[in-house]
């Protein structure tokens, strides 16, 4: 089928593509005219001179609030995943134990941190270790940021696991039951590594959201990519640009993960198929994934 | 704690309403910005697919605390958009309607992801069939896969007006006065009773959540298209 049709709609004919070119270049100009409009509006408010937008030519710009920013949200971002895993794996396990309170208890921890937003988490975490003097001062929002990103995105990781080992295929534990396997073998040795194979590409995703959602220290004065970002804007008097720059090295790392991730299941994918090919229904879904979608292309 | 509550009481449905009607507005703009750009990314006309695939990418990957700053920085302090009549409430206001656009331009990038993958669960058939009867795009599109497709999503739907809620307390960073800045004022006046505000505040929103999540499980399961 040619790349411009889908079941959506017919390969246009002449009018057809007149039609859609007609509406492209109305398309086209819509965007361009508010893009134009903005940018007049822009010079207008000497948004555009070459002062607001030097700083971020300069070197000590970057050195001095750029990027220890950037490693703020890093740090926070990364060490809140490795404990997240952690306490993902424990409410995992714990949510499929044998033991009903285990089940329970872990049932409730996931689902109320799952509830509650993640900037109260961590209003409530940077308070309370304020009062009880837990963190010294000048870590207090960083311990804060990570506490309320760990406890939140421990529960979806959680959720995550929970619902990896539910989807392996009964056979796995019936086998490793017949094997005469502990439960702690059993969980350790076959059912993790499947699991958290499977679950590779939700993983990736939720860095994403870690690194996104560190950006919610903001408002409790942690100095992550947006606050620095802001501080060097109060210095130079370029609030836009200074945004606008922060935007650009956050989009293109969070893209970048995103990218991670859909190679990743695309992988998994694809390494699922090789191995099931003998499996009819295998080959008629492989069969069905060379159609056309609706997703076009 | 009688105290605590004397004070936080009355302000409670004040600044929770506040919340709600962030929500309730954003819900709204994102679902039709959502599906305007989901149609756009299966259209017929190749710039407007791409104009919603960079959209999606570019927003969905940007931090909400930056988009909503953006809003107001950007927005109406550089490019003046007022979004409220000019009265004596008329920061409190534009402020409210930054922070909703904020949401909409956000979360529709998750609702036309959504919807994406709803136009999948849709049997290739129907659209064939409402081809040879000679629809248009814009009717095959509106009248056969985008029904089938949001009857199939109202699950996941559901997570994304969850996940909604929660961004709403991102409005306090512009000076939004909902939930999460109450929680902030009452632990500054009441910082002996920070747990009884936290557990205040966290009841709140696990009730309008878990809600949420209730009634749009129960939708899903009562409008799923039978196949």
């Amino acid at each position: 089928m040619s790349s411009d049709a889908t079941v959506l709609y017919d390969a246009p004919g002449p009018k057809g593509r007149m039609r859609n070119r007609i509406i492209a270049v109305v398309f086209i100009a819509i965007v361009v005219a508010v893009v134009a409009y903005v940018l007049v509006v822009l010079a207008g408010n000497d948004q555009l001179t070459g002062e607001k937008w030097d700083p971020f030519i300069k070197s000590t710009t970057w050195t001095t609030y750029v990027l220890p920013g950037l490693w703020g949200t890093l740090k926070a971002a990364a060490l809140s995943i490795v404990l997240a895993l952690l306490l993902g794996a424990v409410l995992g396990i714990g949510r499929l134990s044998d033991h009903a309170w285990v089940r329970a208890l872990s049932g409730l921890f996931v689902e109320v941190f799952r509830a509650i937003p993640v900037l109260i988490l961590m209003i409530f975490a940077y308070y309370l270790f304020a009062d009880y003097a837990i963190f010294p001062s000048s870590q207090l929002a960083f311990a804060a940021v990570v506490t309320g990103l760990t406890l939140y995105n421990g529960s979806v990781i959680a959720e995550i696991l929970r619902s990896g080992i539910n989807s392996l295929p009964k056979g796995q534990t019936e086998a490793s039951k017949s094997l005469g396997l502990s439960k702690s073998q059993m969980m350790r040795v076959i059912l993790l590594p499947q699991a958290v194979t499977a679950m590779l590409p939700a993983l990736v995703s939720q860095m994403v959201i870690a690194l996104k959602d560190s950006a919610l220290g903001f408002a409790i004065g942690y100095v992550e990519v947006v606050r620095s970002g802001i501080q060097s804007a109060s210095y130079y008097g370029n609030y836009l640009p200074a945004l606008v720059v922060v935007a650009i090295v956050m989009i293109l790392i969070n893209f970048g993960l995103s990218s991670l991730a859909t190679y990743l299941e695309g992988r998994l994918r694809r390494g699922r198929r090789k191995t099931a090919v003998a499996d009819p229904e295998e080959a008629d879904l492989a069969a069905m994934e060379n159609m056309p979608t609706f997703g076009g292309k | 704690m009688n105290e605590l509550w004397a004070d936080m009481g009355p302000q409670l449905w004040p600044a929770f309403s506040v919340t709600l009607k962030l929500t309730f507005y954003s819900a709204i703009g994102a679902l039709i910005w959502g599906t305007l750009l989901a149609g756009m990314r299966v259209s017929p006309v190749p710039v407007m697919r791409g104009f919603a695939e960079v959209y999606v990418n570019i927003v969905r990957n940007t931090p909400l605390t930056l988009i909503v700053l953006f809003c107001s920085i950007g927005l109406y302090q550089n490019l003046g958009l007022a979004l409220a009549p000019d009265n004596e409430n008329f920061i409190e206001n534009n402020n409210f309607w930054l922070a909703v656009l904020a949401f909409v331009l956000y979360t529709a990038t998750f609702v036309c992801e959504t919807l994406r993958s709803g136009f999948n669960t849709v049997p290739l058939g129907q659209a064939e069939a409402a081809r040879s009867l000679g629809l248009t795009f814009p009717q095959v599109f509106g009248l056969i896969v985008l029904p089938q497709a949001i009857r199939s999503v109202i699950g996941p739907l559901g997570s994304v007006l969850i996940a909604l809620t929660k961004n709403t307390t991102i409005a306090s960073v512009i000076g939004v006065a909902e939930a999460s800045l109450l929680m902030k004022e009452e632990i500054e006046t009441f910082s002996d009773q920070i747990v009884a505000v936290f557990a205040i505040i966290a009841i709140g929103f696990m009730i309008i959540t878990l809600t949420e999540g209730f009634v749009f499980g129960y939708l899903a399961k009562r409008l799923a298209v039978k196949r």
